[in-house]
């Protein structure tokens, strides 16, 4: 029903703006000058169509169901009912409604279903009935408003200015709930286990926190030794270390290599190619780590008498750094092409090499920027959750050997919080403490990251 | 004497043709001054004197180009020793992102000429003095060379040119992007260049080709119309075309 009249609706609209335009025509015709185009009078109507239609949607929406618990429960006043029994009542009436309801049928239930079916369908007819007249009132009072003269471009300009600022108000909005959310958690988290513990604790052990029984009171002394987050801060700077060992160089010799010394042809293909890379769902590269890069290097290691995990944090370390090498060639490769040319004919002229020229002259130029990209990259080896899950081991072990399995705060949130969540749990509050200390650490590397690489174009631009 | 002696030089970008058959003589210790209209090849040409059309991978170089009698694009001309002979300066001051000491011993570094620290201190010094730099910038050499003004920069690059002592000096319209002090400035050190260095220079300004140069070719869509001494053509051109370019009627 709703659908039938959002469409009609989008038709309305639809056919306000044609009316709008039409009469802009018609104005036209008779030699006066518009002071818009005629579309502006078209997309004028069809605003003062949309927004009404919206405001009464939204306010149904709010209202609506409000009312009718109101209604229902009216009957039910002056017996003596708790508000929470209100409640019940009122649910087991939707669900008998809904024909779903289980439970012994009583005839004042079925009179309240009966009443809220009828209450539900007066309430959806005086929606159409109101929204429809509102509409076509106030479109028709918008269309004979215009004339030659009136103003139409700049509210149908203001209105687009609207509808995109609330998109991405919306999106900043979103982003500062979560912010908030986690703090919220993360502050409730400490409050039962000390920032100090958390901080320098060398000991990660959250599956003891499984043992409570949620029944029973908070006992924080139990907790003195579980949530110690060095291990796992370790583990991760540990394994973006690896990853970064790789990617680095990898990254940064493919796009010096695309950038000076690939033919027009070879860059045309192998960019996209190494760029195929970045899009990889990381979930393969974490079954290519676990199922492929684990047991070789384990075989490698066996063959050559050492012991290496089979989930070790080369592995994960390793094919993480193969995930992170198209950022870092993409983007130190823009930034090297992006060195002015007249450098390079400088260097060029007074009898450079190449190499000598890259190393002397570019590079320098482009290091800001390339800096940059790695700071971009480190965020991500850090962030990386997928292939360390997979590949690397879940049991936060202290150590700096790269073949021994070691765990990362993602891969930590990740068992946290898989299965069923007890709220207000220090268990599930640690990710979010996990969380917040991950959000922290990236969003200072890309604020670095961001402020060096606009310093370097201001330098050029 | 002759330094530089172009036989049929033609250029191409791709397929399209740029330079037809040109063949001059450069003079040496001389200024020769290439004018024309723009896209009229002269850059292009002077540019096939150090190889730097090496640079574009869509151009390519016929014909012979003789300096000291050896022809630069034979398949045994070292590039590296090429441009150590030949300086270039460039229409935009173009120092490296680097202090100005850096800059000027950039060539002698890349070359290995300087021994020493102190070697490599009077390099810098009498380049920066050759090119009427070294009074102003004396206190500052371990600054950044971009922080110079315009036509410092330009002399800065002209320093650079002329620390590895070459014998040649192409400048591509070195002036067109500074202010007429700073182009004065830098007309009278071409001048004094000149004794030690044979000079070819591209510049849009006839006033500027007739006040520095000896020589002058007229260049006219990729055809070297007239070539000869400055004085004759500015005064007397032989061709119809040289005395319509220079009287300023078309181009």
């Amino acid at each position: 029903m709703n659908l039938i009249l959002f469409t009609f609706i989008v038709l309305l609209g639809f056919t306000s703006y044609y009316f709008g335009r039409k009469k802009a025509y018609t104005i036209q015709s008779t030699k006066k000058r518009l002071t818009a185009l005629p579309q502006f009078y078209g997309y004028y109507l069809a605003i003062w169509c949309a927004i009404p239609a919206f405001i009464i949607f939204s306010l149904w929406a709010i209202f609506e169901p409000t009312i009718v618990k109101l209604l229902i429960l009216s009957d039910y006043s002056n017996q003596g009912y708790l508000d929470d029994e209100l409640n019940l009542i009122y649910e087991k009436t939707k669900a008998l409604s809904r024909g779903q309801f289980t439970g012994e049928i009583t005839p004042f239930i079925e009179a309240s279903a009966e009443k809220y079916l009828s209450l539900r369908s007066i309430a959806q007819s005086s929606k159409v009935v109101i929204v429809l007249s509102i509409i076509i009132a106030s479109v028709a009072y918008a269309y004979k408003r215009i004339s030659s003269n009136s103003r139409t471009r700049e509210p149908v300009e203001k209105f687009l200015n609207a509808v995109l600022f609330t998109a991405s108000l919306a999106a900043i909005l979103t982003t500062v709930g979560i912010v908030f959310s986690l703090i919220f958690q993360t502050i409730d988290f400490f409050k039962v286990i000390p920032l100090f513990d958390f901080v320098f604790g060398t000991h990660w052990y959250p599956a003891k926190a499984f043992v409570r029984d949620s029944s029973e009171a908070l006992d924080p002394t139990m907790y003195s030794d579980t949530f110690g987050a060095v291990p796992i801060f370790a583990g991760t700077f540990f394994i973006a270390f690896i990853a970064m060992c790789v990617a680095i160089p990898i990254g940064l010799m493919s796009g010096i290599y695309l950038a000076e010394y690939a033919s027009t042809k070879v860059r045309q293909y192998a960019k996209p190619l190494i760029e195929i890379l970045a899009g990889i769902p990381t979930v393969v590269y974490g079954f290519f780590a676990a199922l492929t890069v684990g047991p070789f290097l384990k075989e490698l290691g066996t063959s050559m008498g050492l012991e290496v995990s089979a989930e070790s944090a080369l592995a994960a370390g390793g094919v993480m750094g193969i995930m992170i090498i198209p950022f870092i060639s993409s983007l130190s490769d823009d930034v090297i092409t992006s060195v002015p040319q007249s450098l390079r004919d400088g260097s060029y002229a007074m009898g450079a090499t190449k190499s000598e020229t890259i190393k002397r002259v570019i590079f320098p130029a482009a290091l800001p920027g390339i800096v940059g990209s790695i700071l971009l990259g480190v965020s991500r080896a850090i962030g990386e959750t997928m292939i360390v899950v997979m590949a690397s081991g879940l049991a936060a072990n202290l150590t700096l050997n790269p073949l021994e399995s070691t765990s990362t705060i993602t891969a930590q949130i990740v068992v946290i919080l898989i299965g069923d969540q007890a709220f207000g749990d220090p268990k599930t509050q640690a990710a979010f403490a996990l969380g917040m200390s991950l959000f922290l650490v990236t969003l200072c590397l890309n604020i670095v990251a961001l402020k060096v690489v606009k310093k370097y174009r201001e330098k050029y631009e | 004497m002759i330094k530089i002696k172009a036989k049929d030089v033609d250029v191409f970008y791709g397929k399209k043709q740029a330079l037809f058959n040109i063949s001059l003589d450069i003079e040496e210790n001389q200024v020769t001054a290439l004018i024309g209209p723009s896209g009229c090849g002269k850059s292009t040409f002077l540019r096939c004197l150090n190889r730097m059309n090496d640079v574009i991978d869509i151009c390519s170089v016929k014909g012979e180009i003789l300096i000291n009698d050896f022809n630069i694009n034979d398949k045994g001309c070292d590039v590296v020793r090429l441009r150590e002979k030949i300086g270039m300066v460039f229409q935009k001051p173009n120092p490296f992102p680097k202090t100005l000491y850096e800059n000027v011993s950039y060539g002698p570094t890349i070359h290995g000429i300087a021994q020493s620290k102190q070697e490599m201190d009077e390099i810098v010094e009498t380049s920066l003095k050759k090119a009427a730099l070294w009074e102003e910038v004396k206190d500052r050499l371990h600054e950044p060379g971009t922080g110079l003004s315009g036509g410092q920069q330009q002399r800065l690059c002209i320093a650079r040119a002329i620390s590895v002592r070459p014998e040649v000096i192409l400048m591509d319209e070195p002036c067109s992007a500074l202010d007429p002090i700073a182009t004065a400035q830098i007309e009278e050190l071409i001048d004094e260049l000149k004794k030690e260095h044979t000079i070819i220079i591209v510049t849009h300004s006839m006033a500027q080709a007739a006040r520095v140069s000896q020589n002058t070719g007229f260049f006219h869509l990729g055809q070297l119309i007239e070539h000869g001494s400055t004085d004759k053509i500015f005064k007397n051109p032989d061709n119809k075309k040289t005395q319509d370019y220079i009287t300023g009627r078309f181009g």
